[in-house]
């Protein structure tokens, strides 16, 4: 079936409808596979006091409270064993992996380093926002619009979270945190419905599993609580909340957002977010996204552009669009002279309230950050979400520690939990609750609805929204890939150079770490090709029943987490592969 | 001024870097003489005379017989103090890099390596030497005399002058340390060659090729050249040749002097990996393969056919 | 029996290369990684302790973040770190590093001294020559393949003209090449465990370096000036019509390539 748009509307053209949805074609993985007892002999398991999985802004800072905490009361401390605080990270160095805009309110990092103003001094920042801007663009203009009440940023920090993060990771070790990367989070270990710590990914096998000469195995590490702060897309977190039965009321949704920073003559002085062109207005496309640009400094620019993954055009592809918005005269003047230093992408969590995990603890289990579904969409804001729930998760942590409490008992943790839902956290997210989900009806009546809620703080409109799982979008096609500019070198690139640029040496000669149905409809086949950043999908060959191969390329991958989102499912790849990322 | 040249020989006769780089020391001006050392050398010194020395310092004596750099660290302490030689030049290899730089230790002097050309200026001694993987030319001088330096392999050519050479015997003293090491077999079978990384020169075979079988051609090409074989991801992913080889984005970066892709298309995923080589070539059958915009030599043709003949023709002239 | 092994810094491969436009020399301060060839080298130390015994000290000359690179040597499972850091080092040449190395070496007085061959920064291959010459130890370079008997070391030496074996009594240097052996991954308990190892850091004055062998006051060679390098000129494309392998051997013999 195919329409045809009403003439003089921006993008006359064909629509077809495919009418078929990724959803259909679930990956062969099941989250029961990452649910296991420990393995090692009990003399060879490694213990420590509290184990943090990842290292994001939320899970160092969970390490650097411990840190303190630990200083302040020995007892306690004692308890926690030689090794009381460790923290496990699958990128190659802190920051491999981070990847946001960013700008974020200091409020949390400045709790956190609360008398200790030489630790708050060295957080490195570019600065407090000089101004901003917001911009609706067409093809040719960039019309600028009055902020949105939660688009207001005086005050706030612009950053690189990965340079943020290198820095928090020295500051968790200076407390006695041992910070441990290249290790994935391969399992969460369970035992006697309680969590009991994790199983490390082996190292050294080769592309059909076999040990290669130098295998290593993974370790079973075994802690009295386990924090998880995997960020986005989270391994352990997905089938933590499957396994203990956390899913939130509405299935999680994604954002996925791909980034450049450019090195330029001439300063922007003032951070910028944009909305519409290159992205389609009418609900049938559900494309919602924008841009932001932020200065760093004098000499170097963040910029980025996010689109919702819930998208139907199977040839969206963020990268390309990302690309196509820098055509843009706007953004063009902005980058003249310029040249482009670090690229990556990441996908963004955000089904916010609605999605976040029915509780954030289990038996022996904190969520923090991301992970919790901590993200205000709305606002651009998780940073400072991660930072603070990091902090609770760690004071939480410690308490369950002392003597006579048990953290493997059922409701340990509710009081963690009632914190961040009744705190200045949960209240902001409450408020902005249904704001994402009031785009699916299109940019002009969303738009509506969202600055409703805004003015009323979420009391209006009273109905909830709910969310549609990304990956059963039904997907149509527009011939949108015609519009993307062909690469130049200069001011718009490709994805393989862009993968290279992102620092990425992931050995190939590994199992792929990407699960995903690999006899799918062409359609399906090309969304996923279109959709990932990083091309690791390409349409093989047709099989002739209506289906076709997708042949993976996993070392080009950058972990972002689309795939999950959008019909298979990303684990991590062994420890230390993947993007290194420094400026993003 | 007066300098030195280190002539590397091998089975007697004087490699062709070390004579380039005579060359080049004869056209800077000054004294220049060379030196031998090994077993049996005389008429290999004499050999030199050819090639414009007039003046061959010879070290020869059953203690120089195997190739071994420590012995000639002592040899080469006796000449420069025998010649009063400002500057001594190696031609690189891997024997010569540690000659030259024991010597460097040896009398505290200077020594820049990977020296791609040197001049006079100023009565100074000046080398040019690329730095970055070729992406900088760097000036590089030295603070005292004498001063060392090791040449890059293959950056001058050897002058045919028909002259002859003054034999001049030197005697040396041995450190009791430099004699330990002792050659036990030497072997000349070309086992694995050097490694892709470390080569100077590379092969390379890309899904032109057609079959495993059409790697023969690649390796062929290499012996000729003194050079590595490498393969793209694809081949090594069809299993054609192994992982250790594969250049570019999930591979190895190499940046050899002299770079020739034999049934490659030039994708960006391989390009990544070998785009800091000095000099790159291409044969492939398809007129629109990428790899023609960044090949400084572009062969549209086919490899069973250019490649084979290309070896012939540098075996001719290598004999 | 105790293997030292000299490890060094370099910057990141990844991240941008570039010389200190103030220094002309290149630029450090980025993200650094331990020398790929080094690792190999920390590599075949442990497997010689493992077959023999002994202990492993990795050695290095560098900044202070220098010690991140020991670490990880420590996490593979060497015993000891010892880090030369100064700032009246900064600046040295091969005639200063090799002096102030050697000066750190015979502190420990080891029974091997182990480098890996390449250094990816400069692209050198020479200091292990101009230590072992300071030493007055035998030397075996480009090492492919390594073995111990008793009191003499066995080595695999690869050269342009393919493979020679040489033997040489310890106390000796080798250095080895990346070929030799496929580097294990440090384990998580290795990883841990790392922290707990002995890790010392040194001055120049505390080795017996005179301030005048430090440094630029050390060097004896100096970078004068940096310059883009010439333009590769044009490219040549031509169709094989039976001679292109002749018009490509006369091009390759006049860039002087054959």
């Amino acid at each position: 079936m195919t329409e045809t748009e009403p003439t003089g509307a921006p993008f006359p053209h064909q629509v077809f409808a495919a009418d078929v949805r990724a959803a259909d074609y679930p990956p062969p993985f099941s989250s029961a596979e990452v649910i296991a007892g420990p393995t090692d002999a009990p003399d060879e398991r490694i213990e420590v006091g509290v184990l943090i999985v990842g290292g994001g802004p939320a899970g160092l800072a969970c390490a650097i409270r411990l840190g303190q905490l630990i200083e302040e009361d020995p007892a306690t401390a004692e308890r926690l064993g030689e090794v009381p605080v460790a923290l496990v990270d699958k990128g190659k160095q802190p920051g491999s992996h981070l990847l946001s805009g960013a700008v974020m309110n200091p409020r949390a990092v400045r709790r956190l380093f609360r008398g200790r103003p030489e630790q708050l001094e060295g957080v490195p920042t570019y600065g407090e926002v000089p101004g901003e801007g917001v911009y609706l663009l067409t093809r040719k203009r960039a019309l600028r619009i009055p902020p949105p009440p939660t688009l207001r940023n005086h005050g706030n920090w612009i950053i690189s979270i990965s340079q943020m993060c290198r820095y928090l990771a020295e500051q968790a070790e200076v407390g006695g945190t041992f910070v441990l990367p290249e290790t994935a989070a391969d399992r969460l270990l369970v035992d006697h419905g309680r969590v009991v710590g994790i199983r490390s990914g082996d190292k050294g096998r080769g592309k059909e599993g076999e040990p290669l000469g130098n295998f290593e195995p993974g370790s079973d590490i075994v802690a009295g609580v386990t924090i998880l702060a995997e960020g986005t897309a989270g391994h352990l977190t997905g089938a933590a909340l499957d396994h203990f039965g956390l899913n939130g009321r509405e299935p999680q949704i994604w954002e996925l957002g791909v980034k450049e920073v450019w090195r330029v003559p001439k300063p922007l002085r003032r951070i910028v977010h944009t909305m519409g062109w290159p992205l389609r207005k009418p609900a049938r496309y559900r494309e919602f996204g924008g841009s932001w640009l932020y200065p760093m400094g004098d000499e170097m620019i963040s910029l980025g552009f996010v689109v919702g993954l819930d998208y139907r055009d199977l040839e969206l592809s963020a990268h390309d669009l990302l690309q196509e918005f820098k055509t843009h005269s706007f953004v063009r003047a902005i980058l003249d002279g310029g040249e482009r230093v670090a690229w990556g992408a990441k996908t963004i969590t955000s089904g916010g309230w609605h999605a976040m995990p029915r509780s954030l603890g289990a038996p022996g289990l904190l969520l923090a950050g991301e992970s919790a579904g901590l993200v205000d969409l709305a606002r651009l804001k998780g940073v400072h979400y991660a930072i603070e729930s990091g902090r609770l998760a760690a004071e939480a942590a410690f308490r369950s520690l002392q003597r006579g409490e048990n953290p493997g008992r059922i409701g340990a943790f509710d009081g963690y939990d009632a914190e961040v839902r009744n705190g200045y956290l949960g209240k902001s997210l409450r408020e902005v609750r249904n704001m994402r989900q009031a785009f699916e009806k299109g940019f002009f009546v969303g738009g509506g609805l969202a600055s409703a809620m805004t003015v009323s703080k979420g009391k209006f409109p009273p109905k909830e929204f709910h969310n549609e799982p990304d990956a059963a979008a039904p997907l149509l096609r527009t011939d949108r890939a015609s519009r993307y500019p062909a690469p130049d070198g200069v001011l718009t690139f490709d994805k393989l150079s862009s993968v290279f640029a992102s620092g990425n040496r992931t050995r190939d000669d590994q199992p792929d770490h990407v699960r995903i149905e690999r006899k799918v409809p062409r359609d399906v086949a090309e969304m996923w090709a279109w959709m990932c950043p990083a091309q690791v999908y390409e349409v093989g060959e047709d099989d002739g029943d209506g289906t076709v191969e997708v042949k993976l390329t996993p070392s080009n991958c950058v972990q972002c987490g689309a795939i999950t989102a959008r019909g298979g499912r990303l684990t991590p790849p062994e420890g230390g592969s993947g993007p290194e990322y420094t400026l993003t | 001024m007066s300098t030195l040249v280190f002539l590397e020989h091998h089975g007697g006769v004087i490699q062709k870097g070390a004579l380039g780089v005579l060359a080049r020391a004869l056209a800077l001006g000054g004294d220049v003489a060379g030196v031998v050392v090994g077993h049996g050398v005389a008429d290999a010194a004499a050999s030199a005379g050819a090639f414009g020395a007039t003046t061959v310092y010879v070290v020869d004596d059953p203690a120089f017989e195997a190739p071994l750099p420590q012995p000639r660290v002592d040899a080469l302490e006796a000449v420069v103090a025998a010649s009063g030689a400002e500057n001594i030049l190696f031609a690189s290899s891997v024997l010569s890099a540690d000659i030259a730089a024991g010597l460097s230790a040896r009398l505290d002097a200077g020594l820049n390596w990977d020296v791609t050309d040197v001049r006079i200026e100023g009565g100074q001694l000046i080398g040019k030497r690329p730095a970055l993987g070729d992406t900088v030319l760097v000036d590089v001088g030295w603070t005292s005399t004498p001063r060392i330096a090791l040449v890059r392999s293959g950056a001058f050519e050897p002058v045919e002058t028909g002259g002859s050479a003054t034999l001049h015997d030197v005697a040396v003293t041995l450190q009791d340390f430099s004699t330990a090491a002792q050659i036990v077999e030497q072997a000349h079978e070309q086992a694995s060659g050097p490694s892709i990384e470390d080569a100077d020169v590379i092969v390379a075979g890309g899904r032109g090729l057609g079959t495993a079988d059409g790697f023969r051609l690649a390796e062929e090409l290499a012996a000729a050249l003194g050079g590595a074989v490498a393969a793209t991801r694809a081949v090594v992913d069809a299993g054609w040749y192994p992982y250790a080889t594969q250049v570019g984005q999930t591979g190895k970066s190499v940046s050899p002097k002299l770079y020739i892709a034999l049934g490659i298309s030039g994708a960006i995923q391989h390009k990544v990996g070998m785009q800091n080589s000095g000099v790159i070539v291409a044969i492939n059958k398809d007129p629109n393969a990428p790899i023609f915009d960044f090949a400084d030599f572009g062969v549209v043709g086919d490899l069973n056919q250019v490649a084979p003949k290309l070896a012939e023709l540098v075996r001719a002239r290598t004999a | 029996m105790k293997i030292a092994v000299c490890v060094k810094q370099v910057p990141d491969t990844t991240s941008v290369r570039r010389l200190d436009p103030a220094t002309n020399r290149l630029d450090r301060s980025g993200e650094g990684a331990i020398n790929a060839t080094d690792i190999n080298a920390v590599e075949e130390a442990l497997r010689i302790k493992e077959a023999h015994g002994g202990e492993v000290v990795v050695v290095s000359l560098g900044p202070a973040k220098a010690l991140d690179s020991l670490r990880k040597a420590l996490a593979m499972g060497a015993d000891r770190a010892l880090l030369v850091s100064d700032e009246a080092a900064a600046g040295s040449d091969l005639v200063a590093t090799s002096y102030a190395l050697a000066k750190a070496l015979e502190r420990e007085n080891a029974d091997l001294v182990l480098f890996g061959q390449q250094s990816s920064d400069s692209d050198g291959a020479v200091l292990w020559s101009a230590v072992a010459d300071r030493l007055r130890r035998p030397l075996v370079s480009q090492v492919a393949d390594l073995g111990i008997d008793g009191a003499t070391v066995t080595g695999k030496r690869q050269t342009e003209f393919g493979y020679d074996v040489i033997t040489a009594p310890l106390p000796a240097i080798v250095a080895v090449s990346d070929a030799i052996n496929e580097p294990r991954y440090p384990s998580l308990k290795g990883i841990m465990g790392a922290k707990s190892k002995p890790a010392e850091t040194l001055s120049l004055a505390d080795i017996g370096v005179e301030p005048e062998r430090a440094g630029t006051r050390g060097s004896r060679t100096t970078v004068l000036a940096l310059a883009p390098p010439p333009p590769k000129g044009d490219q040549v494309k031509i169709e094989d019509d039976g001679s292109a392998a002749e018009q490509l051997v006369d091009w390759l013999v006049g860039r002087k390539l054959l």
